[in-house]
């Protein structure tokens, strides 16, 4: 058994892109933990969208051995977290399974947003923070005014922050280092009852699914029989083990320590992550509180384009939830796409993320309909609904009134570009609470509708202030509106996985705006296509996609024939990847692209 | 797969007696320029070495012949590339080799493709000697400006020349122009087209111009769509007032005049394909319908050549043999008739095609007793057509 003031437990946390996964690998490597040839950049990002995105989207777990200046052997368990706000669950259910943070700060860049907010979580999660300044091989590095950044903005002291490089790997002794120093070793008691953090969990094609937890109490054997406590699953140890990052098996988890089991599980609703195991003889009384649950923000429906595919992607669903415990879903039909699934996601990359995975890791090919935010709507009649489709608003005479929710946002940004993000927030209907100076940079706080920033407000917030701006937001409360649907139609009829839900000022522009895409997006046909927006039957734009009138290859001869065919082969194929509606096909991509904001 | 040529096979038809012959196609890579918007097999090479390349396609022609011995031989098509940069003597060497392999049909049609800028009435006179019966120009424009802008070797007066020394030396001439070039008119095409069929050709093809993507010329301004569809429809008022009506998308003729060996491919025929690049379609002695190309790069065929492989083949699957019939089939104004439909395929066109797809091409495509054939509307969207007939 592991000695519990041995034992090291923490986060690593900052803004997107600090280079969180790059001290990672430093710290990885210089444990020995993996041989040179193993070695790559962000080793832990191991998903194929994770590498090729360059981002952090699943939490990562490993166990390192190193031995301090001190003499003594010491085991630390390293977290390395996402930083983009959408992905804040990981964050918060990795800060729950640890004592400490290091907080990486870039020293180009200084503190952004997500700094801000990750700093929050930790404090609250009673977090010891170890500041670190990274990125200091860069010439535009500016230590000492990020250092001061640190105590003016977040209110740390940052007099112990470490300079380094996680490229290089300058400074990361200094960093294992202070991990010994400055972080508590977790508390536990070997003798009382298990208890157990059931941290993550997910789908493994060779060994089922597998659990990750962080022993509180008392012990895991290979063999034990255990209990979740919230779902009441009983289940018997197989395997027990941890991440190097490779797996490797062990016999027992004591307290304070991070690892895996798998226990034969198969039904995935037995596994909830925020639960608690416990030995099914000796039990716990109380289970721990387990996180604060992350609640969906934006709905779109998910189909199948092939229609056959629909078990499979009830599958996929599962096993996926199992992995990603913050987004939602529930069945849903759709008169021109059939049956499908309803799915609530933490923002637009959350949902692009889980729709690519889908489509990679299950083979699956989808079409999205329009995101929308969860309205409520109250009627006339008294009762009040939560809407999360637009299809199923009611007929407006039933409807009383319908509030939308707000955020609060945060926004750092350098004074030069401070007027623009201004200009931006009140075109997106905000109200300013407060704005505040630290050094050069404004921090600002505002409301917003959640409506307006969901969907591209990241970027358009990044191009007007030319990459140096960063926000955050939580959700705060629910207001009145004055919102309508619009609905499209193709050809006279409409396509319901089209109509969203806007403000009444923007709609005009919207619908102009979603016609003239689609009059791109959808392909000509042998007859002209009108495309029209309405509200409520007033038709406030229009568009006609002309018919074909010539598509023919001018010459064909016997040489050319093996070519043409494969051609059409191929032509054919993308024919099935559409869908039809009355008799139009649009491509399955030009629902996504139809209803992405901006201007592209 | 290498092939070698199998003696005992040979004469032994797999055939039945009326078939309506094999065509041979001929590939001769090499042209004194390559024009700027040619997506063909076409190389410049400094030096040909008409020797080697003669012993290279008559060893081509023995293997390929012997997959389809003791068929009748209608056609021989030599294209390019420029075939008239030829030797005489080449041609005839392989006339007289393809004819150990068949018999000469009595109506025997033996194409050379010429570019104007290759040829005077001598080399007419020579490869008329060698067997050439048939004459098919390249002339492109009859407008000195659109030529050089086509980067043509030629001018107006030397294309016109060549159709008039071709007329007087062979029994049939056609000659190719391209149409819907950058900045063409209607009145400009009409003026053009009149001047083409006053020169009283047997055979006209009229190609609307092709940018291949990814071609340097994509920044050419070609006629839209809708300029486009116009000079198709004036190609076809002229043509067929002036009695050479179309009998393909791009090809026009008097009754008769038609070009024999593009009708075999059109009409899901069986034609032998010989030299860089070259595609055959021949069922062969085992009854496989096989798919064969000749290796692409001249010089990768010379050299494999030269040690018995010249290129691959591949077997048709019945159903890819149906697509292609559709695919070349509806591109002739008589469409596929119903009894060359069964013959090729052993099946009817009802049992191939999805009714609903065909109902809802209405005024594009018809399906009667005759057969199964495009509408001069349909013609033009052809591929759209070819899409949505879903086939089982
Ligand atoms: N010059 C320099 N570049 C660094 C350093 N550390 C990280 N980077 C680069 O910064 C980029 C982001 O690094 P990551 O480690 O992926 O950052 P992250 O914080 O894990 O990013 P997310 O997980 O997406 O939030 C990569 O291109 C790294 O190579 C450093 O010390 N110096
Ligand atoms: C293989 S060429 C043979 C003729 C010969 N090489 C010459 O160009 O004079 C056959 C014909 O295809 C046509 N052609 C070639 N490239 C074309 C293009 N890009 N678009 C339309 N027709 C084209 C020309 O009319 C040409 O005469
Ligand atoms: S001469 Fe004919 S084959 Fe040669 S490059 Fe020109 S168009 Fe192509
Ligand atoms: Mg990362």
């Amino acid at each position: 058994m592991t000695d519990l003031s041995h034992i090291r437990n923490f986060a690593i946390i900052a803004h997107i892109d600090h280079g969180k996964s790059t001290l990672a690998d430093r710290l990885i490597q210089r444990c020995g933990n993996l041989e040179e040839r193993e070695m790559k950049e962000q080793v832990l990002d191991s998903m194929e969208i994770e590498r090729e995105r360059g981002i952090t989207i699943k939490a990562q777990t490993v166990r390192l051995r190193y031995t301090a200046k001190n003499g003594r052997s010491y085991q630390f368990n390293l977290m390395d977290t996402p930083g983009h706000v959408d992905f804040a669950y990981e964050v918060s259910r990795s800060l729950a399974a640890c004592e400490g943070s290091l907080l990486v700060v870039d020293a180009a860049q200084g503190v952004e947003a997500q700094t801000l907010a990750n700093v929050y979580h930790a404090l609250e999660a009673g977090h010891e923070i170890v500041p670190v300044l990274n990125k200091i091989d860069l010439p535009a590095a500016e230590p000492e005014r990020v250092r001061q950044q640190i105590e003016e903005v977040i209110g740390l002291d940052a007099g112990q922050a470490l300079l380094i490089s996680a490229k290089t790997g300058l400074g990361i002794e200094e960093v294992l280092e202070s991990l010994v120093d400055r972080l508590p070793p977790p508390a536990g008691d070997a003798n009382a009852p298990l208890k157990a953090l059931l941290v993550d969990s997910w789908y493994d094609a060779y060994l089922g699914v597998i659990i990750l937890v962080r022993i509180k109490d008392g012990v895991l054997k290979k063999g034990q029989r255990i209990r979740m406590m919230v779902t009441e699953a009983v289940h018997q140890v197989e395997r027990i083990g941890y991440f190097t990052p490779k797996r490797i098996e062990c016999a027992e988890l004591t307290p304070g320590e991070v690892g895996y089991i798998t226990a034969g599980i198969k039904a995935v609703a037995d596994c909830r992550v925020g639960d608690t195991l416990t030995d099914e003889r000796a039990p716990a009384d109380t289970p721990l509180p387990g996180f604060k649950p992350h609640v969906p923000v934006v709905f779109c429906g998910l189909f199948p384009v092939d229609t056959s595919e629909y078990p499979l992607l009830r599958d996929s669903l599962d096993k996926l939830a199992l992995n990603d415990g913050s987004f939602s879903y529930l069945p849903e039909t759709s008169a021109a796409l059939g049956f499908g699934f309803r799915c609530g996601f933490l923002g637009l990359l959350h949902m692009e993320i889980i729709q690519e995975r889908l489509e990679r890791e299950f083979t699956l090919d989808l079409i999205t309909t329009a995101p929308s935010v969860v309205y409520r709507v109250h009627m006339t009649d008294g009762r009040t609904q939560e809407l999360h489709n637009p299809v199923d608003m009611p007929d407006p005479t039933r409807i009383d009134h319908i509030e939308e929710p707000w955020v609060r946002a945060t926004i750092l940004v350098p004074d030069s570009s401070l007027g623009a993000v201004l200009a931006l927030c009140t075109e997106r209907r905000g109200q300013q609470s407060e704005l505040t100076y630290a050094g050069s940079r404004a921090l600002v706080v505002y409301r917003l509708p959640l409506n307006e920033i969901v969907f591209d407000f990241h970027d358009r917030l990044k191009s007007v202030s030319r990459g140096y701006a960063s926000f955050d937001y939580e959700i705060a409360d629910y207001a009145v509106s004055d919102l309508v649907r619009i609905s499209i139609l193709v050809n006279g009829e409409p396509v319901d996985a089209l109509s969203f839900i806007t403000h009444r000022g923007a709609a005009e522009g919207r619908g102009r705006q979603i016609c003239e895409r689609l009059k791109d997006l959808i392909p000509r046909h042998l007859f002209k296509i009108p495309i029209q927006a309405s509200i409520g039957g007033r038709v406030i734009a229009r568009e006609t996609i002309p018919a074909l009138r010539k598509d023919v290859t001018a010459k064909c001869y016997g040489g050319d024939i093996t070519r043409k065919r494969k051609l059409l082969d191929k032509q054919k194929e993308g024919k099935k990847k559409m869908r039809q509606f009355g008799k139009v096909d649009i491509p399955q991509s030009a629902f996504i692209k139809a209803l992405r904001l901006g201007d592209e | 797969m290498p092939c070698g040529a199998d003696e005992d096979s040979m004469g032994v038809s797999h055939h039945g007696e009326e078939t309506p012959g094999i065509g041979l196609y001929v590939h001769w890579p090499f042209c004194v320029r390559k024009c700027p918007y040619c997506d063909f097999n076409s190389h410049v090479t400094a030096r040909v070495d008409h020797e080697r390349w003669r012993r290279a396609l008559l060893g081509a022609l023995d293997c390929e012949a012997a997959r389809a011995p003791g068929r009748t031989l209608a056609s021989v098509f030599f294209g390019g590339g420029t075939p008239s940069l030829m030797e005489p003597a080449t041609v005839a060497a392989v006339l007289e080799r393809a004819l150990t392999h068949w018999s000469p049909a009595p109506t025997l049609e033996v194409t050379l493709e010429a570019n104007p800028g290759t040829v005077d009435c001598d080399t007419f006179a020579d490869f008329r000697a060698a067997g050439v019966n048939r004459l098919s120009l390249g002339v492109q424009a009859l407008d000195d400006e659109s030529l050089h802008r086509l980067d043509r070797i030629h001018d107006t007066a030397q294309a016109v020349a060549a159709i008039v020394a071709g007329q007087r030396i062979f029994p049939r001439v056609s000659f190719d122009l391209i149409y819907a070039r950058p900045d063409q008119t209607l009145a400009s095409w009409r003026r053009e087209l009149e001047q083409a069929l006053a020169l009283a050709p047997e055979h006209l093809s009229l190609y609307q111009l092709t940018i291949e993507a990814g071609s340097a010329l994509r920044a050419w301004r070609l006629p839209d769509e809708d300029t486009a569809t116009d000079l198709y429809h004036l190609t076809q008022d002229m043509t067929a007032a002036a009695g050479l009506p179309a009998y393909e998308i791009a090809n026009h003729a008097r009754a008769g005049a038609e070009c024999r060996h593009h009708l075999i491919s059109w009409q899901g025929g069986e034609f032998v394909g010989i030299g860089p690049g070259a595609h055959g379609r021949v069922t062969d002695v085992s009854g496989a319908f096989l798919a064969t190309c000749q290796h692409r790069s001249p010089k990768t065929w010379l050299a494999r050549g030269e040690r018995g492989d010249y290129g691959t083949s591949s077997a048709v699957s019945s159903w890819e043999r149906v697509e292609e019939i559709l695919l070349m089939g509806l591109r002739l104004t008589a469409g596929i008739a119903r009894p060359l439909f069964q013959t090729l395929t052993g099946r009817t066109l009802e049992a191939v095609l999805d009714p609903s797809a065909v109902e809802c091409l209405k005024g594009y495509l018809v399906l009667d007793e005759a057969g199964l054939r495009t509408t001069r509307d349909g013609r033009l969207v052809l591929n759209e057509i070819l899409r949505q007939l879903h086939t089982k």
